[in-house]
């Protein structure tokens, strides 16, 4: 209680009781996850129980009810019948679980490494960080496509779409950690100089707990920045990578697997197909951005 | 200077080793060339004279010399899915995809820097607050939204620009250009678009966070205390400071624009190494995926190269530290 | 009529909790010619009075009444961009650091050539010729080469004649200069004190000289405001204020600046406003925790001896090799610190002083020589949990109250933690608790425990870091500059701290400073520092009275003198 107390005294609680940019994306943020997680109750179908589908209620304009049918869609049907409200409160289940898992492992391997980096110095740090600096130097959804293609050629044939999704993590995942481990190190590095750290080491803490009880709670606040705006990149990565095909099967489709689908549609007039996917994708980053983006300003020029 | 120039090629020559052993160890290890090069009727026989022809059986390291070796005279392979040499393959798509870096990266640059310095300048104005909102749309939105967007309103309900492909192109020598005919560069305008603008908006906002922090420094004050008008301020003395973290930043931001003509090339169907590269990825065509990976890591060293030789002429701490 | 009349100037700044006001209702003038000295501690607003003359206050700040008048002309109701002419033409400025004063791309002669061109009229050449005789008045020598150089190729106190040209340029009437030499070390503050001094005498320029540092005032000032919370408490001439303050305030800042020819037992105790000091808790250290561990064997002689030490820093550079300068931070360095005394170390910025603690407490590692401190040899890593506890028993105060606790730590946590880490307490609860006790032993409440250190100010931090140091039942108490971060009045209230503890505790007392009258204040003996090496070590009263070593003498001679009458 008392903690919540602070909290809502805190500068933090009051810059975001001001800024309606947060509180909006916040909410936005937070109905789309809730919907996502709780899409089997939500959603009116099951869009991949091939006994609920019926192809007579294809192209079903959103609002109207269909011509053979009579059955009426919120959003409309896509080619085979199936409810596209459904499909994608089904698919942002698949692109924030890989954009949470993703970025939960980017930052694991991140702060990892970019502590260690830090603490280590000499060798060490200039191996991570030269490594860090080359990948770096390639755009994330290049590393991403090289990862995925390369763990496609590992896997048998017949295992690659079940595999898929968790190939997807990895590759986002580790096409992201350089983020997190540069952070991570920079500000660690600042820590590391403060006269604190020399205390600790003066009433004899060792190095691993200097880092983990010492300067990694005085850094949190830049990891959070960072795996928010990372969560951000994370769905909109995965949604290009299914878009141009390399990423989540057709069999369990995400938001960048059903605008590809819904491009196809593009020129034919169907545009719900395409149209409400993308909303959905838009909203979901642009709120996710939008709340990192308030982060940063919030908590950066607080940091001591 | 020079010995700093000269640190910085050993680094880059460093970094395209590196590069260079990735390539090679997919090619080595990611499916087997064999495999993949002889199809289903084979015999051991067959099997053991390839694998002795392409000097699988060498030790690694010679194996990667040699790889390094042919890499350097142009040889990259063949090809798995349409057995023609990689090399040639790139070569022919190369001129699209360059010519479409460039005019989006200009476009990137140019209004990048225009717009981050303009509202770092007027931090409190309207227009900044719209630029600023706009961008953080422009940041979240996926090039390939923005790309179906731009064909939506132009090309189906407008019906100005083309959808698709490069237009018409005119040769010279081996290099096939689109920008000398008018079809061409009605063709190039809206992959262009969609390609520079997340860069456009990462430049924006890295210079105009830069420039707000230089215009914050005590240099800016006291040039202000000394009554030196507001467009020597920012001009001459904020501009100069800006650009040098931003410099570093914009030639890693340009060398990605490069791999990421990936998506836009797909979205347009535009007929670069990007599309080529995705098709590589969806049939594991190996050799492909190295030699692009080989293509971009020299791009990405030269325009760092130039980043570092444009550094050295801007900041004289730089210089003097050099010859020291 | 004054050339600068201040009247009833209010400065506020709005904020969530209020409206802040930085400066009340004061009213100032400056004749030409003459220096008037602000004086403050932090948090005074006085420097907000100069940035709001110069219509510079940074946002969100605003005069909320009040008028500003130069020669007559009113300047607070003036815009930004009105102002703008006066700026360097009739109002010059001078900052606190010069290595950010100037713009590190241009070259001195284009910074200063711009300056004059734009106010003075003049054409490229005669500009040109202008800025070198300028650079050439302020003490630059060779101002026709050196003009053409960029600033990161001058000295600290060489960057600070550039800003003071810039500042020329046009000739202004009224000199705002902000901490001009704080960030300078003491032989060349002295320099820069006296070409300021000189500049206002000769072209009878005006000026403000806004500074914490009663000694500069003492030197350089014709007359000096006294400032406190942002109000004016006494105006009046320099030797008034520093021998006869009227106002309590006043008192106490002046009761509190050490005094540079003579050593006090303690600082005088005036209280105002209630910021004193609390009362000491009187611990039984017979039967307290922190006399437990309280072996008095060495009773006399040396208790660390230093050889013959070195240490070499390599600047590495380049990814594969290991090329680079390296700096030689401490040269054969040899001294005794005598059990129960206080051994002082004195040096200016790159001296190596701050290196040999960092020797000592094993931070760094020494390239060569000997440490031995009660018989256990610090130049080899301790083995066993006896020789690990020995070691402890040196702790360090640090210079910097803000980086030297843990913000995300409540107090509490960072005083127990050495004694649980160290096995000092059977329990965490009982580390918890003889914590609550050391902190009440340097003068703090208990409750102070349950918050964490953002709420509290930058003395009640240092003292937090005292009790963090004391956990560890220290025998050997380093402080790095224990005070140079702190307002003078609470400097005094830790160097008493500190001596009533070295007395309660027989501590020993390595004191590391380049404030040559808080030395006095506090060292038996002091070793003088000089780019790594000693160049003289006395007793701390010989040191004062009859220093051997040329560059000792120097420092002597240029130490800011405060002295005042004694109150009875």
């Amino acid at each position: 209680m008392e903690s919540w107390r602070r909290f809502l005294e805190s500068d933090f609680f009051y810059s975001f009781k001001k800024s309606p940019v947060a509180i909006v994306s916040f909410v936005v943020a937070m109905v789309l996850i809730l919907s996502a997680v709780l899409a089997p109750l939500i959603a009116p179908f099951d869009p991949f129980n091939p006994a609920t589908l019926n192809l007579m209620n294809g192209f079903t304009q959103p609002g109207e009810p269909n011509a053979f049918t009579g059955e009426s869609f919120f959003m409309g049907t896509d080619d085979q019948g199936r409810d596209v409200f459904s499909t994608i409160l089904y698919g942002m289940r698949i692109s924030l679980f890989v954009g949470f898992a993703a970025v939960f492992l980017a930052m694991i391997l991140g702060v990892a490494l970019g502590l260690t980096a830090a603490m280590a110095g000499g060798r060490t740090d200039t191996i991570i960080m030269r490594i860090a600096d080359i990948q770096l130097s390639f755009p994330a959804i290049l590393i991403a496509m090289l990862i995925f293609g390369i763990a496609k050629g590992i896997t048998p044939p017949d295992m690659r779409n079940q595999v898929a999704i968790w190939v997807l993590i990895l590759s986002i995942g580790l096409s992201d950690w350089v983020q997190f481990a540069r952070v991570v190190r920079g500000a660690a590095m600042v820590e590391r100089k403060k006269e604190y750290v020399e205390a600790a080491t003066l009433i004899g803490r060792g190095p691993v707990i200097i880092a983990l009880r010492h300067i990694l709670p005085n850094i949190v606040a830049s990891v959070l920045v960072i795996a928010t705006i990372s969560l951000a990149l994370a769905i909109i990565a995965e949604a290009t990578l299914s878009f141009l095909g390399v990423g989540a099967p057709p069999t369990q489709p995400s938001l960048g697997t059903l605008i590809r689908i819904g491009q196809g549609f593009l020129f034919s007039g169907e545009w719900w197909i395409l149209f409400f996917p993308s909303v959905t994708l838009l909203l979901l980053a642009l709120s996710v951005n939008l709340l990192g983006d308030w982060l940063r300003n919030t908590l950066n020029p607080n940091m001591e | 200077m020079l010995k700093y120039i000269l640190r910085r090629v050993g680094q880059s020559v460093v970094v395209l080793l590196v590069v260079g052993l990735v390539a090679f160890s997919m090619f080595r290890f990611v499916g087997d060339p064999v495999d993949n090069m002889l199809g289903q009727e084979r015999t051991v026989e067959d099997i053991e004279r390839l694998r002795e022809a392409l000097g699988l059986n060498d030790p690694f390291v010679v194996q990667y010399w040699n790889f390094l070796r042919d890499a350097v005279q142009g040889d990259l392979g063949v090809s798995f899915r349409q057995g023609r040499s990689v090399v040639e393959i790139l070569i022919e798509r190369l001129p699209a995809t360059l010519e479409l870096a460039f005019v989006s990266a200009l476009f990137a640059v140019v209004f990048g820097v225009g717009l981050g310095v303009y509202t770092a300048i007027r931090p409190k104005g309207w227009l900044t607050q719209v630029i600023l909102t706009i961008s953080l749309v422009g940041v979240s939105l996926p090039t390939f939204l923005i790309g179906i967007l731009l064909i939506y309103i132009f090309a189906v309900e407008l019906g100005w620009l083309p959808s698709f492909g490069r237009g018409e192109t005119v040769q010279i020598g081996w290099w096939s250009t689109g920008l000398l005919t008018a079809s061409g560069l009605k063709a190039i305008i809206l992959p262009a678009i969609t390609l520079g603008l997340y860069q456009m908006t990462l430049i924006m906002r890295l210079v105009r966070s830069e420039m707000s922090e230089v215009l914050n420094s005590d240099y800016i004050r006291f040039a202000r205390a000394r009554g030196l008008p507001e467009r020597s301020v920012n001009f001459r003395h904020a501009i100069k400071n800006t650009l040098i973290p931003v410099i570093t930043i914009t030639g890693l931001q340009l060398g990605s624009i490069i791999a990421f003509a990936i998506i836009t090339e797909t979205v347009f169907q535009w007929p670069g190494v990007g599309l080529l590269f995705i098709d590589s990825v969806n049939f594991v065509d190996i050799p492909v995926m190295a030699a692009y990976l080989m293509f971009i890591s020299v791009m990405f060293v030269g325009i760092n190269l130039i980043v570092d030789i444009l550094y050295v002429i801007i900041d004289p701490r730089l210089r003097s530290e050099g010859a020291a | 009529m004054a050339l600068l009349d201040i009247k009833n100037l209010t400065i506020e700044y709005p904020d969530r909790h209020g409206t802040f006001t930085a400066v009340k209702d004061v009213s100032l003038s400056v004749e030409r010619g003459e220096i008037l000295g602000i004086v403050g501690e932090s948090g005074a607003g006085k420097s907000t009075i100069g940035n709001a003359v110069m219509g510079l206050l940074q946002a969100p700040g605003r005069i909320g009444g009040g008028e500003v008048y130069l020669d007559g002309e009113r300047l607070d109701t003036k815009s930004y961009s009105e102002m703008r002419p006066l700026r360097g033409k009739r109002i010059g400025m001078i900052f606190q650091d010069p290595m950010t004063s100037l713009n590190p791309l241009e070259t001195v002669e284009s910074q200063l050539v711009e300056t004059i061109e734009l106010h003075l009229k003049l054409g490229d050449k005669s500009s040109k010729a202008r800025a070198v005789e300028l650079l050439d008045q302020v003490g630059i020598a060779n101002a026709a080469e050196r003009i053409k150089q960029y600033p990161h190729e001058f000295s600290g106190g060489m960057r600070q004649r550039v800003v003071i040209a810039l500042a020329l340029c046009a000739e202004p009437d009224l000199i705002i200069a902000d901490e001009p030499t704080t960030a300078l070390d003491v032989s060349i503050q002295a320099q820069i004190l006296e070409l300021i001094k000189s500049l206002c005498r000769d072209r009878q320029v005006g000026m403000i000289l806004v500074t914490h540092d009663m000694g500069v005032i003492a030197e350089t000032a014709d007359r000096v405001a006294v400032m406190y919370r942002g109000d004016l408490v006494e105006v009046g001439t320099t030797a008034q204020i520093t021998q006869a303050p009227t106002h309590d305030y006043t008192k106490v800042l002046i009761s509190a600046v050490p005094p540079s020819n003579h050593r006090v037992e303690r600082f005088t105790r005036v209280d105002y406003q209630g910021d004193g000091e609390s009362r000491v808790k009187d611990l039984d250290l017979e039967t307290h925790w922190l006399g437990e561990g309280n072996r008095r064997t060495a009773e006399s002689g040396p208790i660390l001896s230093i050889k013959d030490l070195n240490k070499v820093f390599k600047s590495r550079t380049g990814f594969l090799a290991a090329i680079g300068a390296s700096t030689h931070a401490v040269k054969d360095v040899s001294f005794d610190v005598q059990s129960g005394e206080t051994f002082g170390i004195v040096g200016e910025s790159g001296s190596g002083k701050s290196t040999i603690a960092r020797l000592i407490t094993g931070i760094h590692r020494a390239t060569s020589g000997s440490m031995v401190y009660d018989g256990q040899d610090l130049m080899k890593p301790a083995r066993g949990r006896e020789a690990m506890l020995h070691r402890r028993q040196i702790q360090m105060i640090f210079q910097d109250p803000y980086s030297s606790l843990n913000s995300r730590m409540k107090v509490g946590q960072i005083v127990a933690e050495p004694i649980f880490v160290n096995g000092l307490a059977g329990s965490r609860g009982e580390a918890l608790e003889i914590a609550k006790d050391l902190l009440e032993l340097v003068e703090l409440s208990p409750d102070a425990a349950r918050r964490y250190p953002h709420a509290f100010s930058g003395g009640q931090r240092q003292r937090i870091s005292i009790a963090r140091a004391l956990a560890s039942r220290p025998r050997f108490l380093i402080c790095d500059e224990p005070t140079s971060a702190l307002d003078v009045s609470i400097q005094a209230q830790i160097l008493n701290l500190l001596k009533d503890l070295q007395a309660r505790l027989d501590l020993t007392l390595l004191f590391i400073s380049h404030d040559l009258p808080v030395m006095r204040q506090m060292c038996d003996r002091i070793a003088v520092m000089k780019l790594g090496e000693v160049v003289e070590l006395a007793e701390a009263e010989a040191i004062f009275e009859a220093p051997q070593h040329n560059y000792t003498q120097q420092l002597i001679n240029l130490m800011p003198k405060f002295e005042k009458i004694e109150a009875a």
